[in-house]
């Protein structure tokens, strides 16, 4: 084939476009993939270090404090026990007359999603623990018909379940005028094995929790990453 | 003047319009009374909660205890209740605030839904089973 000269231009930007066009395609990709890793929620401060004379500029993030339940079980849930999981987390009470049983049923769908990786763990506060006992604990946790290990139902001095609600960044807390004396939030939080949160979801809204049991497995294969590096 | 009756119209129109599209009909259909008060326990299919919550979905109880169904859903239940053989602990909390004809609606959705093909309810009938309820119970 013969290229006259005036059209070679033509031509090659024509035969670039063709490089250019998946170019593009893959850059979209490649953000798309970007958004494939969740972002750390919360307030944020950098903070600026000089190292060997350079300034270096570090982000703190937003997280979850150090924190002591006790379980169904009677045994202590610490941020120990937690460490090196990946964890979903909500507040609730047994005698909820509202979200809850809701909140519970799209939680189960969790829990059977990944009964069986033993890095996944639910841990769910009760917002009400002068009703909610161990022993009512326990026996909420046996008619949903789940096992200690894997979900834990805990309760501890009201005002620290409250407080550790504001850190998740949920409402949690007592209100008269709200049917059953509480006021909650549904959401459901999913805290990363640094214990950043990284998505909150509304538990009541079955689309929303499909989203949540997409983004688990985002969290695994970043700590897997992490692991091998 | 006609210009400016008309755009009054059109203004009026377009305000109805708004309106009754942000503050739906308060709607006493069954569908919408089981939606409000009892879809976030019983779930929208009727089917309950595991061991926690009972289900409403081919349940024995309905057939059986038809005639206290009316007061249990003005006044709730405190004890225990078995349901298909299964026995459940949790409180019901009634939903005082319903008149008689929104409870028969409500109870019809119920017995002929989720698979159940029970008899439906009249609102005298409610009505009735109501009162002689609160008199047996106060």
């Amino acid at each position: 084939m013969k290229i006259h000269p005036k059209n070679l231009l033509n031509y090659l930007i024509y035969r670039a476009s063709f490089l250019l066009l998946p170019g593009l395609l893959f850059s979209c990709s490649q953000t798309e993939s970007t958004q494939n890793t969740l972002p750390i929620l919360g307030e944020r401060e950098t903070v600026e270090q000089v190292i060997n004379g350079k300034t270096v500029t570090d982000t703190i993030y937003h997280q979850i404090p150090d924190f002591s339940f006790i379980n169904q079980d009677s045994q202590q849930v610490t941020s120990q026990t937690l460490a090196g999981k990946i964890y979903v987390t909500d507040f609730f009470f047994t005698t909820c007359p509202t979200i809850c049983p809701k909140m519970k049923s799209q939680l189960l769908r969790v829990y059977e999603k990944f009964k069986n990786n033993d890095q996944v763990v639910l841990l769910s506060h009760t917002i009400d623990p002068q009703h909610d006992s161990v022993a009512v604990l326990r026996d909420y946790a046996e008619r949903l018909g789940v096992s200690s290990n894997k979900w834990h139902f805990v309760t501890g001095a009201k005002d620290s379940v409250y407080a550790i609600a504001a850190k998740y960044m949920v409402t949690a807390g007592e209100d008269e005028n709200e049917a059953g004396g509480f006021v909650h939030s549904g959401a459901f939080i999913l805290v990363d094995t640094n214990r950043h949160v990284r998505g909150i979801y509304d538990g009541t809204i079955a689309e929303q929790v499909d989203k949540l049991i997409q983004d688990i497995p985002l969290l695994l294969a970043e700590k897997s990453q992490h692991a091998k590096n | 003047m006609l210009k400016i009756k008309g755009s009054v119209l059109l203004l009026m129109g377009l305000v109805t319009g708004a309106w009754s599209r942000c503050t739906p009909a308060i709607s006493d259909s069954g569908e919408q009374l089981y939606e409000q008060h009892c879809a976030s326990c019983h779930m929208q299919d009727g089917s309950g909660l595991r061991r926690l919550i009972p289900p409403l979905a081919n349940a024995d109880y309905l057939i059986k205890y038809r005639r206290q169904l009316p007061y249990l859903i003005k006044h709730g239940m405190e004890a225990g209740i078995t349901v298909n053989g299964q026995q459940y602990q949790q409180k019901m909390p009634g939903a005082e605030t319903l008149t008689p004809d929104q409870i028969t609606n409500l109870l019809n959705f119920v017995q002929t839904n989720f698979g159940n093909n029970n008899e439906r309810f009249t609102i005298p009938e409610v009505a009735a089973m109501l009162d002689s309820c609160a008199t047996h119970n106060h």
